[in-house]
């Protein structure tokens, strides 16, 4: 029988596997990708709380949760674009010009 | 905590299958599919959930929408700059070993806390009904729903003046 904590349990595995790509890839593209495993981990949690406590509050949250996120995307890939553009690199260790 | 479903086991290891190897394959290009396909089962997980409206939602926005762009950026991007796999193992190590302590952390707080116990919340609950969904993003949440709407359209806005080349002159221009 599964239960709501298995839905945590591998929400917790994905969030893990999104921290790890943010840690320890340096393509900026790769990044994106880590960031969208976080933000789906998050709203697994968010459906799964819904489901256990039968409130429509969590699934309302996730839907305007994943709209954000699509927003995010088209931004940040527009950002990598230019840094594309400027660089000729996707490599976040390459952009330059901002550091201290 | 016994997960006998064959399905639910099945989509779990479509779900972290396909999101390691989003990070981890080589080609970029494959890492995007990879990502769908983890998309794909976070919505199976959905339906699973008994909440059919927001896995399609999840299905149309990420296997639709952001799945496609990050395919067209990954072909925008020459192709020298995906491949040049400068990785130090160092990087890759230590990451592994913080998200091993991370997750081990987390995990225990998450067996002991009382999110195991079946009496606080369960499956047997009654399923939410999309049209309260519906309901609820119309009359209490719809100042949300307009700010959404704008932050949508600011986002696009932002992204195409992002995209916009300033070096090429127009023939009219």
């Amino acid at each position: 029988m599964v239960e709501i904590i298995d839905y945590v349990i591998i929400s917790t595995i994905l969030f893990g596997i999104g921290i790890y790509g943010l840690v320890a890839k340096r393509s900026a593209i790769r990044m994106i990708f880590a960031i969208e495993i976080v933000a789906n981990a998050a709203n697994l949690n968010l459906v799964a709380f819904s489901r256990g406590l039968s409130n429509v509050q969590g699934q309302t949250f996730a839907l305007f949760s994943i709209a954000i996120a699509a927003a995010e995307v088209a931004v940040g890939l527009g950002i990598i674009i230019i840094a594309y553009r400027l660089y000729k690199e996707i490599d976040v260790e390459e952009f330059k010009s901002l550091r201290g | 905590m016994v997960m006998d479903d064959p399905v639910f086991l099945a989509v779990s290891a479509l779900t972290v299958g396909s999101a390691i190897v989003a990070l981890e394959t080589r080609e970029l290009i494959y890492g995007g599919i990879a990502l769908a396909i983890s998309m794909l089962g976070i919505a199976g997980f959905f339906l699973l959930l008994d909440s059919p409206f927001v896995a399609m939602f999840q299905i149309l926005v990420y296997v639709g929408a952001v799945a496609v762009l990050i395919i067209f950026t990954v072909m925008l991007v020459r192709t020298q700059a995906l491949f040049s796999t400068k990785e130090d193992k160092g990087r890759k190590a230590s990451g592994v070993v913080l998200v091993l302590i991370f997750m081990i952390g987390l995990g225990a707080l998450l067996l002991v806390s009382g999110l195991s116990n079946p009496q606080l919340m369960n499956l047997q609950m009654p399923p939410v009904d999309f049209k309260a969904i519906g309901e609820e993003m119309l009359t209490y949440y719809s100042p949300v729903l307009i700010a959404l709407g704008l932050v949508l359209g600011g986002s696009i806005i932002g992204a195409l003046a992002l995209a916009r080349r300033e070096d090429i002159e127009t023939k009219d221009g």
